[in-house]
């Protein structure tokens, strides 16, 4: 892990609301991997705290994030231009791909709104004997981006793109129509949504690694403030940044 | 140039330390920073048993700082001993146990198992923490507690102790001196703010447990404040803290009286501030033809005499 002052490639619109940032660092694109995260502090002073970005591709000396502006950090992040420089720290938490290997023949992959962002860099690198399907949900199509996915089906609070109603209602109803034969979850998006998933692929005998979001402070297991429940063991929290962000849904308390 | 400051028998190599709470036991960020430079760390909050700690959400940004409850969340000290101390061993930096309990018979066994250890160089104690046995109110806003506490540790250690005050209180230096009689060698200032902060749309609270302490630049002014008052009415060394994340900010306090400053939010955002800070502070006192550190501490030049309690705002 290292702190790194970066220089932005680019700045793309990727739709009306979803914006991709691409920097350059030799260093975070040799040893991050997919699922991991990134904290940037978007400007000197305001706001103080960095914020937590997943890595959405890397492409040579190239990483890019995805997000859409919310707050004060986001819309300080969208007035960046190329040249501008940012200041990063990473990689931080686990990855995907510990959890890749193993007896199941599907892949899926499924991303709520911006928590599509760790998918386009784990179909990259996702082991090749596995197949993938991928769902994403939004409120509205302005928020799905399909760069970088695979066998992508799309469902929208409001209708404006692919099946109108929740993620959850469009696996079951895809479910319903192929045999996936035996697979495993990978999910990352809206803690409500995260928990209907997951109930849904456990309940099923399947394995379900989330990706979890908590508030952050460091983002590197100094602070503990990003804790979360887990489901007995020997410690009743774990922290998000560190022991995550990726845990297997039977493990923790979402809610 | 000297950096280096004395604290009864332990030398510290310069005057800028990690706070409690800020920077784990060291052992997360060392592939980051170079803590050998670093005058030294105060470790998380100890007490006997283990604790996990407060519900989340934990933590909540606000204007230039945060809130954070955490709930004292910590290995206890028997897993600090084993596991950690042979950690902080390899840094070649001065450790302070930060010893928090619930009752002063608990802030004694904490502190007699930790005092043969090598490892250990001195305890800083945080009295802002519920007195379980009479009625849990926090043992730092009573000042006869606070005494007590001193009173029994002093007679426990031969190495530097120094006790955390709150700022939740309205005289701080009350209590800065009944720890300087009872035998502190230090006094460090501040501990967070009791803060609140609302999301106004579900109605709730946004940290789990209501209220809880607020830390980085927006409570620098109130520090500095504390840090005067209480180097007013005492002479064993003040530590500075509270939203320091730069050298200027280091220097600010070492004006108005603190002998030794730590850094504790700002380590969140740049886990290397504190040695960022020490070295400023050195090229500071170079340009200025300061050969000591020390002289720059409690040169604060005013033109009244008013006391800031009596003054009216
Ligand atoms: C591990 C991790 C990975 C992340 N990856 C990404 C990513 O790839 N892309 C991305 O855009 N964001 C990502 N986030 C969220 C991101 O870190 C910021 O929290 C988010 O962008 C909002 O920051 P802000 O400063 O703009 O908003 P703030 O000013 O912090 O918040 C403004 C308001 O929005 C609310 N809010 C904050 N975050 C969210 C949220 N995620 N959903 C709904 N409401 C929210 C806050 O409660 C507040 O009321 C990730 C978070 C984590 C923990
Ligand atoms: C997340 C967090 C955890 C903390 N934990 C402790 C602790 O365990 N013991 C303690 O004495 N102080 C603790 N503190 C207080 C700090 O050591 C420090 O006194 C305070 O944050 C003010 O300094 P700052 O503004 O530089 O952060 C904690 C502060 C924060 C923000
Ligand atoms: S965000 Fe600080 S410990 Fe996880």
């Amino acid at each position: 892990m290292r702190q790194e002052i970066v220089p932005i490639h680019s700045f793309e619109c990727l739709t009306n609301e979803i914006l991709e940032l691409t920097f350059t660092s030799d260093y975070l694109a040799s040893v991050a991997k997919p699922g991991q995260f990134i904290n940037i502090r978007v400007d000197n002073n305001f706001p103080l705290l960095r914020r937590p970005f997943s890595i959405f591709n890397i492409d040579g000396n190239k990483i890019s994030i995805v997000f859409n502006v919310i707050g004060t950090g986001t819309r300080v992040l969208a007035k960046k231009r190329k040249g501008d420089t940012i200041d990063i720290l990473g990689p931080c938490g686990n990855d995907f791909l510990t959890f890749a290997n193993g007896e199941y023949d599907t892949a899926i992959f499924v991303g709520g709104g911006i928590g599509v962002a760790p998918f386009p860099f784990l179909t990259k690198h996702f082991p090749s004997d596995k197949k993938i399907t991928t769902y994403l949900g939004a409120r509205h199509k302005e928020l799905i981006v399909t760069k970088g996915l695979k066998n992508v089906n799309i469902s929208t609070d409001d209708g404006s793109d692919g099946f109108h109603g929740t993620v959850l209602d469009l696996v079951k109803d895809d479910f319903k129509k192929h045999d996936y034969g035996k697979t495993r979850f990978f999910i990352c998006g809206p803690t409500r949504m995260m928990k209907a998933v997951a109930e849904f692929a456990n309940n099923r005998n399947s394995d379900c690694y989330a990706s979890l979001e908590t508030d952050m402070a460091c983002g590197i297991g100094l602070c503990q403030g990003c804790n979360i429940e887990t489901n007995g063991g020997t410690k009743k929290y774990a922290l998000v940044c560190k022991e995550g962000t990726i845990f297997e849904t039977r493990t923790v308390k979402l809610q | 140039m000297i950096e280096s400051f004395k604290l009864k028998n332990v030398e510290f190599k310069n005057r800028v330390l990690v706070a409690s709470g800020t920077f784990g036991y060291g052992d997360e960020v060392s592939d980051l920073v170079d803590i050998g430079k670093l005058g030294g760390i105060v470790t998380k909050s100890l007490s006997m048993k283990p604790r996990d700690g407060n519900p989340n959400p934990r933590i909540t940004e606000t204007a230039s700082g945060m809130l954070n409850s955490i709930g004292l969340a910590n290995i206890g000290v028997e897993k600090f001993i084993s596991d950690k101390i042979p950690v902080l061993r390899k840094h070649n930096t001065i450790i302070i146990a930060n010893i928090a309990a619930s009752s002063i018979e608990e802030y004694c066994s904490v502190l007699e198992m930790l005092e043969p250890l090598s490892g250990v160089h001195g305890f800083e104690i945080n009295v802002s923490c519920p007195n379980v046995k009479e009625g849990g109110l926090s043992f730092g806003t009573d000042v006869k507690l606070v005494g007590r506490i001193t009173k029994e540790l002093r007679r426990r250690t031969q190495k530097p102790l120094i006790i955390k005050l709150t700022p939740n209180v309205t005289h701080i230096s009350e209590f800065a001196r009944v720890c300087e009689s009872e035998g502190a060698d230090a006094v460090s200032v501040i501990n967070t703010l009791i803060g609140m902060s609302v999301n106004i749309n579900a109605r709730k609270p946004k940290i789990a447990t209501t209220t809880g302490g607020l830390s980085g630049p927006a409570i620098k002014p109130i520090a500095l404040a504390k840090v005067y008052e209480t180097r007013n009415a005492v002479k064993i060394p003040v530590i500075g803290i509270g939203g320091i994340c730069s050298w200027e900010d280091a220097v600010e306090f070492f004006i108005v009286g603190a002998s030794m400053v730590q850094i504790g939010t700002a380590n969140f955002v740049n886990p290397s501030t504190g040695i960022t800070v020490a070295e400023g502070i050195k090229q500071y006192c170079q340009k200025n033809d300061i050969d000591d550190v020390g002289k720059i501490i409690g040169t604060l030049q005013t033109n009244k005499t008013i006391s800031i309690i009596d003054s009216w705002l």
